[in-house]
């Protein structure tokens, strides 16, 4: 055990080269870890630059590895040598990382500000709070966006999910993730099967092959994603008519490089984004990590990211407080996935069962593509 | 002239024989050399070869299941695979299972058996939220017939048989290395109790459970033993022990500590809730009763497993032996085979078109030579992402070259020809990425080629073509080979490329490879698909000695 520690810690090392935090009697460093891009700088410009001008002598370090803090993490864990903080992660990396004992557990009325009326952290986040080691931050969704211009003439501009799957009235290729995340459930709906009827349904054989075959329809029209740039990209040159990405990529083509772009949000897919302290941390470390999480998902905090970029507070409290962007100087609630314009049909996808899922069904869908 | 008959070994000036003093001298030169490349050595071997050798353990380790649960995995084994297994499975579970919520370990064992059977880690998940609550139930309606039951002062001294009694030192011992295999951590040092010899005769279950919670208590909680309340598990051990037949008749012979309470307590044992482990795991979760969960426990049970391989090559492991996976589950044969047969295309495109420029570039003088180079390597300095997504442009539908073509009128425009997202974009991308490592070692060879053997070869009669082909080509062919290893060797690994420019025909076996190793955190299987990779890279590496002969490699 002992070789393989050392073994992995020069791994770790490597991994993590550069992010490295001296341990100080009161931690006046952290490395934070984020995904890099506007999402992170809006971040910086609503979190971390007014901490550390009620800090001074703080330093923060970031580092770009959100997409692959899971592994990273075990790694370090492994070598024990864990050199983050803090680490920004979507809800079910927060499940899996909770799961797999590298997060540490909080006590969320303990950690968190309660909501400036005095509603407790818990009541504020309410439902979101998905798993005992996951502070949220925002809600964002994975939804269309289609080029107005490439409309056929005379057809009404797509409002359904479904018209993702009717190639007849819309013609034209589309950009999918390549997961089976969202694509099976939005297959099955389109399909004629009840919202509540879905997972039930994707948890039978038969259901999987019912969504598969219904992909299965448009399947040589899709361009499959990975990155969440793609879409916007391929939506820009032209290259799909419509296509699926995050809410906030699609908001910034349309609205900061105005494409001629526009949304359709019908069965958006909610997901959350958060932040998760990594277990083991030495005590002044944490006491500082504490300080700042307490600080940076407040109500007033969380409201002031919306200003640049555009996904919803995960706090009730926040809401209220959204404002115009920074920048543009448009009012960014119309842009909010929680917007009730918006999140009319809503799709909210179950985090506990495709934890338990997603490996049986990552290996067919995959199967499926391949073939 | 004594010398030229002497016949004993050639002595050295100070009359050791020169055979060993030349040794001598020699090893340590040896010795020198070696410590002079020593900090080399120790550098590869720590960064190198040594993480990648312990991340190729991992497609065969599989210790979590027996140290998670080594009670049930024992009690598991007479289990014939029919049904569900034995209540006494049932009543391990929940201490093995207790122990592991409250280090927190079991979401990791569920995590691992999900990967073998979907539903798994939910399972193990709300179980191991309820396990406290399985036990208040017998904690309280003990400390309502006695409330002693519920200090832990009190159970201290029941535990240890009080002062100066006898221990049980393998009891703890065992307690002690079974939650260094939990934790995969070694404990040392008096934890400041010792289980009774005589209790633990009397109550077993209760003093295992007791003294888990001691070590568990010292080392992990860093409190101490008798001055913290047992866990609840400790309870349902208690009534399990008090319903013995045999309970009753050992302790009324027993003298120790807390032995009027115990009396009392089992002669209300009627009372008292009936102890059904069983019944409340599955209340807690009815999938404990699903034969095809208990049969992935059991099956992967031993330590050491080849689950992960036969899952990298379609098969599955079931209790009648091995299987190979359904149809619309079966993926890593075709990307093998995909990934060999796209290597493959991708050093011949590579040979085919990086041969005559390798032999231009030979031929030039050295001024014009220079500037070929340059433009060989020009791309060779440009980030790899930045010439993958630049090939996206060229290639897409609405892209340059589809644009010349429509405007050139040689395609219709609604009829734009789909060039990427399939085999073909990432054969024309990674044979682009790849190039100069083909021509580099195909020019430097070819440079050594003298121009005078072609021009000896016609002059002696040989048309261009025999004198290229039986007399130039030949002394090429080292170059070629270094180059297609080298290509071909890369070409496998390749992740990146395929995965920007792959769609969903063009993506490698890397592509999963990094998918379970930084996604799905399956490295089990990660590193057998790895493994996997690693033989076939070896396999061809030793067919090409066989066949080409690795002396004709040349580098230049």
């Amino acid at each position: 055990m002992k070789l393989t520690k050392t073994l992995l810690a020069t791994t770790a090392l490597t991994v993590a080269a550069g992010t490295a935090v001296t341990a100080q009697d009161m931690a006046d460093s952290m490395t934070l870890v984020s995904w890099g891009g506007a999402y992170q700088a809006s971040q910086v410009k609503a979190y971390a630059e007014p901490y550390l001008a009620a800090n001074p002598g703080v330093t923060i370090t970031w580092d770009e590895s959100s997409a692959e803090a899971v592994a990273k993490l075990r790694a370090m864990n492994e070598a024990g040598n864990v050199t983050w903080d803090l680490v920004d992660a979507v809800a079910s990396d927060s499940m899996r990382l909770c799961d797999e004992g590298l997060a540490m557990e909080l006590d969320h009325d303990e950690v968190l500000a309660a909501a400036p009326d005095g509603t407790s952290a818990s009541d504020d986040f309410g439902d979101l709070l998905v798993s005992d080691c996951f502070v949220p931050q925002i809600v964002y969704s994975t939804t269309f966006g289609y080029r107005t211009d490439l409309l056929p003439e005379g057809v009404e501009p797509p409002s359904s999910i479904c018209d993702v799957f009717d190639l007849a009235k819309y013609p034209g290729k589309r950009a999918l993730q390549k997961r089976p995340i969202d694509n099976l459930e939005w297959a099955l709906y389109c399909d004629g099967v009840a919202k509540d009827d879905i997972y039930p349904t994707l948890g039978t054989d038969a259901g999987v092959n019912q969504a598969l075959a219904k992909l299965g329809t448009i399947k040589d029209q899709v361009v499959w994603w990975s990155a969440g740039a793609e879409t916007p990209q391929l939506l820009a040159d032209g290259e799909v008519f419509m296509g699926s990405t995050y809410n906030g990529r699609l908001f910034s083509a349309i609205a900061e490089q105005n494409q001629p772009i526009a949304m359709m949000w019908d069965m958006q897919s909610f997901d959350l984004d958060g932040w998760i302290v990594p277990a083991g941390l030495p005590a002044d470390r944490k006491a500082r990590v504490m300080d700042f999480l307490k600080f940076a998902t407040d109500t007033q905090r969380l409201a002031d990211q919306a200003a640049y970029i555009s996904y919803g507070p995960a706090r009730d409290s926040s809401a209220s407080l959204v404002g115009k962007h920074a920048d543009l100087g448009i009012d960014m609630a119309p842009h909010m996935p929680t917007d009730p314009a918006n999140a009319g049909n809503v799709h909210i996808y179950d985090y506990e069962w495709w934890a338990d899922n997603r490996d049986d069904l990552n290996a067919k869908f995959q199967a499926w593509l391949a073939q | 002239m004594s010398d030229t008959t002497h016949t004993g070994p050639v002595l050295a000036a100070d009359g050791t024989p020169l055979k060993r003093s030349l040794r001598r001298a020699l090893r340590a030169q040896k010795l020198r050399a070696l410590a002079l490349i020593a900090p080399l050595l120790i550098f590869v071997l720590l960064t190198f070869i040594a993480p990648i050798a312990d991340m190729l353990f991992r497609s065969v380790e599989n210790q979590i299941v027996g140290r998670t649960l080594p009670m049930t995995v024992e009690e598991l084994r007479d289990w014939d695979g029919e049904g569900t297994p034995a209540d006494s499975v049932y009543r391990a579970l929940y201490f093995d299972l207790f122990l592991a919520a409250e280090g927190k370990e079991h979401t990791k064992l569920g995590s691992r058996l999900n990967y073998e059977e979907s539903g798994i880690s939910s399972m193990f998940r709300t179980t191991g939220r309820d396990v406290d609550n399985i036990g208040k139930v017998y904690q309280k309606a003990i400390e309502k017939v006695n409330p002693a039951f519920g200090e832990g002062a009190f159970w201290y001294d029941m535990m240890s048989g009080g002062q100066g009694a006898e221990g049980n030192e393998t009891l703890l011992s065992n307690q002690i290395g079974r939650l260094e295999g939990l934790e995969s951590k070694t404990f040392k040092g008096d934890i400041g109790f010792v289980p009774g010899a005589e209790i633990y005769k009397i109550l077993p279950n209760a003093t295992r459970a007791y003294t888990a919670f001691a070590a568990f208590t010292v080392f992990m909680d860093e409190d101490v033993v008798a001055e913290e309340d047992p866990w609840e598990a400790v309870y349902p051990a208690l009534l399990l022990d008090l319903r013995e037949p045999a309970t009753m008749a050992a302790l009324a012979g027993y003298q120790g500590p807390g032995a009027q309470e115990l009396r009392d307590l089992a002669a209300q044992a009627d009372t008292l809730p009936p102890v059904d482990l069983k019944a409340a795991l599955v209340e807690s979760n009815e999938d404990w009763l699903r034969t095809e969960y208990w049969e992935v426990i059991k099956t992967y049970s031993p330590p050491y497993t080849t689950g992960y391989f036969l899952n990298a090559i379609d098969m599955e492991k079931t209790t009648d032996g091995i299987a190979l996976r359904a149809d619309d589950e079966r993926i890593y044969g075709i990307l093998f085979k995909r990934t060999m047969f796209m290597s493959m295309v991708i050093t011949f495109s590579c040979i085919a078109l990086g041969y005559p420029v390798a032999w231009i570039m030979s031929n030039l003088p050295a001024r014009s030579a220079n500037l070929l180079m340059i433009l060989v390597l020009l791309p060779f300095w440009t980030s790899l992402l930045v010439r993958t997504s630049a090939w996206k442009i060229m290639l897409q539908q609405q892209g340059v070259i589809n644009d010349v073509l429509v405007w050139l009128g040689l395609v219709a425009d609604e009829s734009r020809l789909v060039m990427i997202n399939n085999q073909f974009g990432t054969i024309v991308a990674m044979t682009h990425i790849l190039l100069p490592f083909m021509i580099l070692p195909m020019y430097s060879v070819m440079q050594t080629i003298p121009q005078t053997y072609l021009r000896a070869a016609k002059s002696l009669g040989a048309n261009n073509w025999t004198a290229f082909w039986r007399v130039y080509f030949p002394q090429s062919v080292p170059g070629i080979g270094a180059g297609s290893i080298l290509v071909f060797i890369l070409a496998i690994g390749y992740y990146i490329t395929p995965e920007i420019v792959g769609g969903t025909t063009g993506t490698f076996i890397s592509n999963r490879i990094a998918y379970h190793i930084s996604t799905s955190l399956n490295w089990g299987l990660g590193a057998a698909l790895g493994s996997i990779l690693l033989a076939v890279v070896m396999v061809l590496y030793y067919a090409y000695d066989k066949i080409v002969g690795i002396d004709n490699v040349k580098l230049g």
